[in-house]
């Protein structure tokens, strides 16, 4: 079971990676969440995972699981949402005052510009 | 309470408390404000009144505060006779300049805006006098860097205003951090930043190996403030200041603020042969060159910018010198150069504002025009040369004498003299040029307007610091005697060693040189003319000012040259760079880790409806990054994603976390969907191969690493500490659902940061979407128009039915979070699930005109619970957010708990529906008023 959260830990951490290498803002947005997911898993699992244990006080149960994990995950999960709400909205108003939704560099969408601009040019041409 | 057990921070706070008052006041009358600015300083005088004695029964007056117990530091402020002195220069010196600037700054100056950046100045200079904590004193320190950055650029339309105040504040303001970490040395080799420890401890101080560095930054700061060379000349520069503030700050205050310093920690660093050639070399070349420099200013104020760095470069050398009577000359010259030269300034101004310039090749025979003030200006500029009678005669005097007695020994001891005298020739020649040029040889030149004595309160001060030189000059025993006697106790923290402030100590060498400054300065000055061509066709022009701004120039190119190697604005490359340099760590540490990768944790068995979960998964991640550009269905498979996690949550005995992660994925899925609206739909190809390749190696060695590093923890056993939260859970919070009560109570403090700062994204992204235009697509990826009945029927009934169901949900989670899986953060995101349902089938227009609250108002109210919570424990003298519970016996329900940790999460509870509605429907709202150009442009 061990082995299986750390592949899905890993394999949503891998995805988040390339998502965020991305150069455009929605699929960096869709990155941010996945390793949001990622590091939460993780965090939780250093409370070492267990199954079926009691998570409330209850005075038959005799081992409960680690509840410090948990009430920090939590709340991340909260600010996680947070931060992807702002990290949207930052995305639209990027959007709204440069025209496009790049993340690479102005070198980029200029040269980007430039290249469909010609392309145009080559089309009308032809 | 005793006002008087606390009245040496009030000294310095209040002109700080005065400022916006001073401010306020400027609303209503420009008198106004100097009056709230004469008072302030007046308050502060009355506040030293009580406690003015104790200096002179040789008392040190502390009152201290803890501050940061664990690093040993205390609020700290002391009186003493050197602060006594200081405090009394600064408060009626500062009286003067008021009245001054009163009857100097023209109607289209702000009063307010002057006296409140002047009251802040005299606080954060009092405060440095004041203080017995080192680390307290550098804080006000680079105070008064920052207030006279301020009052230097008061005219801030000015290019030379704005240029000189960035130049003062630059250079003071890096002394003043050298300062601190000298100040953090010494406190490093004493033990204390207590001055009380420090002074006591000079001979541990010296004799540290770190002795040298330590004086050498503390120098650094002193320099800087008192324009020392090489630092000095940031001082002629900021005389595009107002002249109040020249004769205030760089004649009477701040300046000293260095010298300040040396003699604060005279005892406790000096003595040594480094502080003999720093400070001396340092003050002696200062003297020389300033005095030099003086003679050729043009400008009246350039040549008392000059002149003062002159006499702060005499002042300095006399500390260099170490001697007990040494100091005494300086703390002496220190109080004579403040009341001449503040006078002198005040003079200036006068002549600016009478003649419309400074040009002292313009400025000429002004006694019968003003003979009032050229009396005055006379008087002065004679103390400043050390005219007998005049108290600068006296203190230069004792200089004299020093430069001849104190370096006995030195192979260089008969050049001290020469240099000395060589300064006080120039010293005589400036002095004299500022009487002769500007009050006689012959009439104005090209003056735009005819000049007459000044309104009689701009010419008060003047006569009252003229008048104080003279009788200090005449009766010295009577008026300086015992003040300097007591600053001087002080500063040196021993009984004061004989000196005699006579007028007349006999024929000896000191009055020779003083008679042969004076000769030949009349020569020198009277040969001026020739000067000042050699001077001008013979040396060359360094302007100060070219050479700062083109090593600040450089500077900026060079950092922007640094992180551009860097950042070159794109993100992808940042991220790349963090990656990498995360990924080289991790295979760093695993490389060193010589233990095997998995521990002896007997690991749990798999069963198969979790391989499936899993596998779900995995393939989900993957898909989500394969067929990222395809944006609607990567968001899609995201959401999957995130249920499973809730499942996996529920799986492994998380019910909170299950509840919490379920209801984010609902409002981040609703909340992208609104968002991708306004972005493109798909992402274009990427064109570089070679970028992808990389990103895919970076991403699996980052996945890998990841998983190895989980794998080993999960296989160690560990001691946890929450063990002390599940036994305290029950009989300390009042609750058996652990990580409700971790929330609200043992961590409550962490949760009260996260709503703010889900408070601050909620009102972040409210400010960003504040008149945010964008296109909207007329149709959806495939080229299909929207649908335009948004809002079905059987949705809009549907959700009506279940709202209040879904509100009860909510306060049933709430109610019972802290007992049973629930709690403010799950309740407050259904509460938000079932506002944002109306808002989504039954649109906006129909939802607010139902729903009236505000949510700003909600978010308020939520912080404010929390943080009331937290003020009513610590008004009951307990810690901010401790919590009590009680059990009430309500009929129908039974036994209730009621416990305060209750209203600390109703305040989690209001904030995150305050922060999740309004983010969202702020952002609905963008794609409604584009839904509405739409179905315009249909109709």
């Amino acid at each position: 079971m061990e082995w299986l959260v750390s592949l899905v830990i890993g394999v949503m951490t891998a995805s988040g990676v390339y998502l965020v290498l991305r150069a455009r803002t929605f699929p960096l947005v869709l990155g941010l969440t996945l390793l949001s997911y990622a590091v939460n898993v993780f965090l939780f699992a250093m409370g070492r995972l267990q199954v079926g244990q009691a998570a409330i006080i209850r005075p038959e149960a005799t081992a409960y699981t680690d509840p410090l994990p948990q009430a920090l995950v939590l709340t991340a999960i909260v600010i996680a949402f947070g931060m992807t709400a702002f990290l949207i909205v930052l995305a639209l108003k990027a959007r709204s005052e440069l025209g496009n939704d790049h993340v690479d560099g102005l070198i980029y969408v200029a040269e980007e510009q430039a290249n469909n601009k010609n392309e145009s040019k080559s089309g009308a041409s032809s | 309470m005793n006002l008087f057990a606390f009245n040496l921070p009030l000294i310095a706070l209040i002109p700080f408390l005065g400022a916006p008052l001073a401010a306020y006041a400027a609303k209503f009358s420009r008198q106004a404000s100097a009056w709230v600015a004469a008072l302030v300083t007046l308050l502060s005088l009355a506040l030293l009144g009580p406690i003015i004695h104790l200096p002179f029964d040789n008392q040190t007056l502390i009152q201290s505060w803890s501050w940061l117990p664990s690093l040993g530091l205390d609020f700290a402020f002391r009186l003493d006779g050197l602060a006594l002195l200081f405090t009394l220069l600064i408060l009626l010196i500062g009286l003067l300049v008021i009245l001054y600037a009163r009857y100097y700054l023209s109607a289209k100056d702000s009063m307010g805006r002057f006296f409140a950046y002047l009251l802040m100045f005299m606080g954060s200079m009092l405060g440095i006098v004041l203080s017995e904590n080192l680390i307290q004193l550098v804080v006000f320190w680079e105070l008064t860097s920052l207030t006279s950055f301020l009052l230097i650029s008061y005219w801030q339309h000015q290019q030379d205003a704005r240029d000189g105040a960035r130049m003062a504040l630059a250079i003071t303001g890096a002394g003043g951090l050298a300062m601190l970490a000298g100040v953090l040395l010494i406190g490093h080799i004493v033990g204390s930043f207590n001055l009380t420890e420090v002074l006591a401890a000079g001979d541990q101080i010296r004799q540290h190996d770190w002795y040298l560095p330590a004086l050498v930054l503390i120098l650094l700061g002193v320099f800087t403030k008192s324009a020392q060379f090489p630092f000095h000349f940031w001082l002629p520069h900021a005389m595009a200041a107002p002249t109040p503030v020249s004769a205030y700050l760089h004649s009477a205050t701040m300046v000293k603020a260095g010298i300040f310093m040396l003699a604060r920690l005279f005892p406790a660093l000096s003595g040594t042969e480094a502080w003999g050639w720093l400070v001396g070399g340092a003050g002696m070349i200062t003297m020389v060159l300033g005095a030099y420099t003086a003679l050729f200013k043009h400008d009246l104020k350039g040549l008392l910018a000059y002149s003062t760095i002159s006499h702060l470069g005499l002042i300095t050398l006399l500390f260099g010198f170490s001697t007990q009577l040494a100091a005494v000359a300086a703390i002496f010259h220190i109080i004579n150069h403040a009341t001449f030269k503040a006078s002198l300034f005040m003079v200036a101004g006068i002549i600016d504002h009478e003649c419309g310039t400074r040009d002292m090749r313009q400025v000429n025979g002004l006694l019968k025009y003003m003979p009032h003030t050229a009396v005055l200006a006379m008087i002065a500029a004679s103390a400043m040369a050390g005219v007998p009678l005049l108290n600068g005669f006296l203190s230069k005097e004792m200089f004299f004498e020093q430069a001849v007695t104190a370096t006995d020994g030195n192979s260089f001891m008969w050049a001290i003299p020469v240099l000395v005298t060589i300064g006080a020739i120039f010293s005589v020649a400036y002095s004299l040029r500022f009487i002769h040029d500007v009050f006689f040889n012959g009439e104005p030149v090209g003056l735009t307007k005819t000049p007459h004595e000044p309104p009689r309160f701009m010419k008060i001060p003047v006569d009252i610091l003229v008048m104080l030189c003279l009788g200090v000059g005449i009766a010295p025993m009577i008026l300086v005697a015992p003040i300097l006697s007591v600053a001087v106790a002080a500063s040196l923290q021993t009984t004061p060693p004989e000196f005699s402030l006579a007028i007349w100590h006999g024929l000896n060498l000191p009055l020779i040189m003083s008679f042969i400054a004076m000769g030949i300065g009349a020569v020198v000055y009277f040969n001026r003319h020739k000067l000042f061509r050699w001077h001008d066709e013979t040396l060359p022009r360094i302007d100060a000012r070219t050479l700062f701004n083109m090593f600040l120039h450089g500077l900026l190119v060079f950092a922007g040259k640094v992180s551009r190697l860097f950042d070159q604005g794109s993100l992808q490359n940042a991220v790349s760079w963090v990656l990498v340099t995360a990924v080289v760590a991790l295979v760093f540490g695993f490389s060193q880790f010589d233990s095997p990768l998995l521990g002896d944790r007997s690991l749990l068995s798999v069963d198969l409806l979790t391989l499936a979960m899993a596998s779900v998964l995995i393939v989900a991640s993957i898909i989500t990054a394969y067929m990222h550009k395809r944006r609607l269905v990567a968001l899609i498979i995201v959401g999957v994603i995130g249920l499973i996690v809730s499942l996996g949550f529920v799986k492994f005995s998380a019910p909170d976390l299950a509840l919490t992660q379920l209801s984010v994925e609902v409002v981040t899925i609703v909340l992208l969907l609104l968002a991708l609206f306004f972005l493109p739909q798909h992402t274009p190809q990427e064109r570089s191969r070679k970028r992808l390749t990389r990103d895919l190696i970076l991403s699996v060695t980052a996945g890998v690493s990841v998983m190895m590093l989980a794998m080993a923890v999960l296989s160690r056993d560990y001691a946890p500490i929450s063990d002390f939260f599940i036994e305290n859970s029950k009989p300390g919070g009042g609750g058996t659902n652990v990580v409700n009560v971790i929330l609200v109570d043992f961590r409550g403090f962490d949760t009260l940061g996260e709503i703010v700062v889900l408070a601050l994204a909620g009102l972040g992204i409210f400010a960003l979407l504040q008149n945010l235009r964008l296109p909207a697509p007329m149709r959806d990826i495939d080229g299909r128009e929207w649908n335009h009945d948004p809002h079905p029927p059987i949705m809009q009934t549907l959700t009506r039915l279940l709202f209040p169901l879904m509100l009860l949900v909510a306060v049933f989670i709430f109610l019972r979070g802290h007992n049973l899986p629930g709690g403010g953060f799950i309740a407050g995101l259904i509460a938000a699930v079932a506002l944002i349902s109306q808002y989504l089938a039954n649109g906006i227009d129909w939802t607010n005109a139902r729903i009236k609250t505000d949510m700003h108002v909600v978010i308020g109210l939520g912080l404010m619970a929390a943080v009331i919570t937290g003020i009513v424990a610590m008004m009951l003298s307990y810690p901010f957010l401790t919590s009590a519970f009680t059990y009430v016996k309500w009929p129908i329900v039974g036994k209730f708990e009621i416990a305060s940790a209750m209203a600390f999460d109703l305040g989690v509870f209001l904030v995150v529906i305050g922060a999740t509605v309004l983010i969202l429907v702020e952002l609905g709202k963008l794609s409604h008023a584009s839904h509405q150009v739409f179905e315009q442009e249909r109709s």
